[in-house]
């Protein structure tokens, strides 16, 4: 019989490739924000502002927001993984990242497009 | 089927980690810092696009000396996560995988990320 253990979600693969796919998002969307801030003329409020008006860059914003926080959900199931041993102590610790997180995600949709 | 016992040595303060350990490490902290703080980026963002008085407000937080150590250390955080990042993913695709390359890269990622984050520090203070 195959011994099952409790982990709160399934990992392997999957997640190992969604969290290295994530990352480059990220890091991509950083390349070409980092180019986009330096390139600025000034960082007062209108400039900032006007960077965030375009829908191309609230949903490249949005799509980094996304990766990021589905990013460190692996991440931070892999640490607790790791530290936590008790599994109820464990599955709630999930629990509480996973709503927080998504509640992170729906938090920065309303923030990009309430601006 | 029996679940195998694996030897354990976890005394953590006679641990001596080799330079890539280290880095490594690093990585788990950064990650983890970054996520304890993400709440606190997402509020500074809302400010900062919410309007010219919530611009000013943000302003004013970010100003303050004990707000810029901690972002200064977020940003080391990002800079050093990004580098040892990019350098696992590069392990991932059997790129600098022998012995002495993972050591000089782990340097690396160690210097670049304190190199960026002095660089950037000093321009935004
Ligand atoms: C900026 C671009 C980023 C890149 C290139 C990147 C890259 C990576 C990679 C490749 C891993 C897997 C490491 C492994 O399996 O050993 C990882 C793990 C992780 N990342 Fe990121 N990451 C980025 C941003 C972030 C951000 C913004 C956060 C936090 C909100 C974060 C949190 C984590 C956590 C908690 C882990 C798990 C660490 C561990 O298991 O030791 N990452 N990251």
């Amino acid at each position: 019989m195959v011994k099952r253990i409790v982990v709160g979600a399934h990992y392997g693969l999957r997640d190992w490739l969604a969290q290295r796919v994530t990352a480059v998002i990220m890091a991509v969307y950083l390349f070409f924000f980092a180019i986009a801030l330096v390139t600025q003329p000034a960082l007062d409020y209108a400039s900032w502002k006007a960077l965030f008006a375009s829908q191309w860059m609230r949903l490249a914003t949005l799509l980094f927001l996304l990766a990021l926080n589905y990013h460190a959900w692996i991440g931070v199931r892999d640490i607790f993984m790791d530290y936590i041993q008790p599994t109820g102590i464990r599955l709630t610790a999930q629990i509480v990242v996973i709503l927080a997180l998504l509640a992170c995600s729906i938090w920065s949709a309303q923030i990009l497009w309430s601006a | 089927m029996t679940v195998k016992k694996r030897p354990k040595h976890l005394d953590l303060p006679k641990i001596r980690l080799p330079m890539p350990g280290f880095v490594s490490i690093l990585h788990r902290i950064s990650g983890a810092g970054m996520f304890l703080f993400l709440p606190v980026l997402l509020y500074l963002l809302q400010l900062s696009l919410g309007s010219p008085e919530s611009f000013e407000d943000f302003r004013a937080i970010v100003a303050h000396p004990l707000s810029k150590l901690v972002l200064l250390g977020l940003l080391w955080a990002l800079l050093h996560h990004l580098c040892a990042g990019i350098r696992f993913l590069a392990l991932d695709l059997h790129l600098g995988i022998g012995l002495k390359q993972a050591r000089h890269s782990s340097a690396a990622v160690l210097v670049v990320s304190l190199a960026l984050t002095l660089i950037l520090g000093v321009k935004l203070w």
